[in-house]
């Protein structure tokens, strides 16, 4: 049997100006999934829904074995929770918090939490209101990483965050992988960083899944080819909309006799189907997340 | 600990091509003998920092050209063909040879023409 750290069936939320309808979305334990989405997209929906602080119109929630958001409490012990708009207390310490999260969460580890401090640069007898944004999240990721939660959610974990403390941050995450037991969840307009760790892709637009898959295979099914028209197939004139329809093309875009096409069915196949249509293939591209992200949403709209 | 791979995001090659490259040079070089156990797959990713799927791909491609082997609940270890070296070398010259026409398809060339210019290189001192 297939072991999830959660399992999303069916969910529907409604908002006045914002709905999600059918979204059924799972993560196999030990994996790591990256959530990509523009603003408003419904990230941070969807992870409030997965925390029990908001509890949706229809379908199902289970965490790492709990139903939410009735069972939130016992499930909390196990999930850890960063954000980029979490608060701290401003005018006590950073040595206060940890000291204070440990007299919730009995697993919390000093040791971890030592180490984490001196490899954040960060000083425990610093007050927060002094802290940089950049000291303030790594500050509630040490808090939530010292738990060592079996899942772990983070909210735009690395926005804000220059090179360098970035690196710092990714670091830390990657240590997770080595635990079959710890999943994690994320989510980033930082397409860069769910690309280099992510094991799967969540692709949220407007309330809606417009893809769920494990990142190499849908990196490897998306494909650039840089093409030139046949010249029996030029018809002489520069609009986009004279150049023959391809099947898996997700978009076309031809000037004069140089045509760029973009496949999300990326295979010899496809290979074949361009040819046929007049396209001799001059280049084939791989294309990062982030052009896949944009192309995709450009099409679902 | 660290294993000494070397990956780059700016790299034109993918993540798990890069990792199938460079542990190929590693047994080629003999840096990993023969039998030598690898990494487990979760232990690189932590390593590299790539992610676990990333890893289980280029293990997968690795057992394919036979340059590791999988026992399962033991893990992988650099493959033990006496040959391996030879093996590797004979599918690196294939792909520079095929490499080659293709090249030489794109400037025209015939194939008496091409076979010319291999000419050349053979009897060229050394």
């Amino acid at each position: 049997m297939q072991q999830f750290a959660f399992e999303m069936r069916d969910i529907s939320i409604r908002y006045p100006h914002f709905a999600m309808e059918n979204i059924s979305l799972s993560l196999p334990k030990g994996q790591v999934m990256g959530l990509v989405g523009v603003n408003g997209a419904g990230k941070s929906t969807t992870i409030r829904m997965l925390m029990g602080l908001v509890k949706p119109d229809a379908g199902q929630i289970n965490v790492l074995g709990y139903q939410l958001p009735a069972q939130q409490v016992q499930a909390k012990y196990d999930i850890g929770f960063a954000s980029d708009d979490m608060r701290l207390y401003k005018s006590q310490t950073l040595q206060w918090h940890m000291d204070f999260i440990r007299s919730v969460y009995p697993q919390f580890d000093q040791a971890y939490a030592k180490e984490l401090l001196k490899r954040f640069e960060l000083i425990g007898e610093q007050k927060i209101k002094g802290l940089s944004h950049g000291q303030r999240v790594k500050a509630c990721l040490l808090l939530v990483l010292a738990r060592r939660p079996k899942l772990l959610v983070l909210d735009e974990p690395t926005t804000g965050l220059d090179p360098v403390a970035r690196d710092e941050v990714i670091s830390e995450l990657a240590e997770i992988l080595r635990d079959d037991e710890r999943s994690v969840l994320f989510s980033s307009h930082n397409t860069h960083d769910i690309e280099k760790l992510s094991d799967q892709i969540a692709f949220l637009d407007r309330g809606k899944l417009l893809a769920l898959q494990d990142k190499e295979t849908y990196l490897s099914s998306w494909s650039r080819f840089r093409c030139q028209l046949a010249a029996n197939a030029s018809s002489g004139n520069t609009s986009a909309d004279a150049a023959m329809p391809v099947p898996g093309a997700v978009s076309i875009k031809r000037h004069g006799q140089l045509a760029e096409v973009i496949t999300d069915q990326n295979s010899a196949g496809f290979a074949a189907q361009l040819a046929l249509a007049g396209f001799q293939v001059l280049e084939q591209h791989r294309m990062s997340l982030e052009e896949i992200f944009v192309a995709n949403v450009k099409r679902s709209r | 600990m660290t294993y000494g791979l070397f990956l780059s995001a700016t790299d034109k090659k993918p993540m798990y091509l890069q990792i199938v490259e460079q542990i190929t040079s590693k047994v080629l070089l003999g840096d990993w003998p023969a039998q030598m156990a690898l990494p487990s797959i979760r232990e690189l990713a932590a390593d590299t920092q790539v992610s676990v799927i990333t890893v289980k791909r280029a293990y997968a491609d690795l057992e394919q050209a036979g340059v590791i082997v999988t026992h399962a609940g033991r893990g992988s270890f650099v493959s033990a063909q006496p040959d391996l070296q030879q093996q590797l070398q004979q599918q690196e010259l294939a792909q520079l040879l095929s490499a080659a026409v293709a090249v030489a398809r794109q400037l025209q060339l015939s194939d008496a023409e091409l076979f010319a210019r291999l000419q050349q290189h053979l009897v060229q001192p050394r």
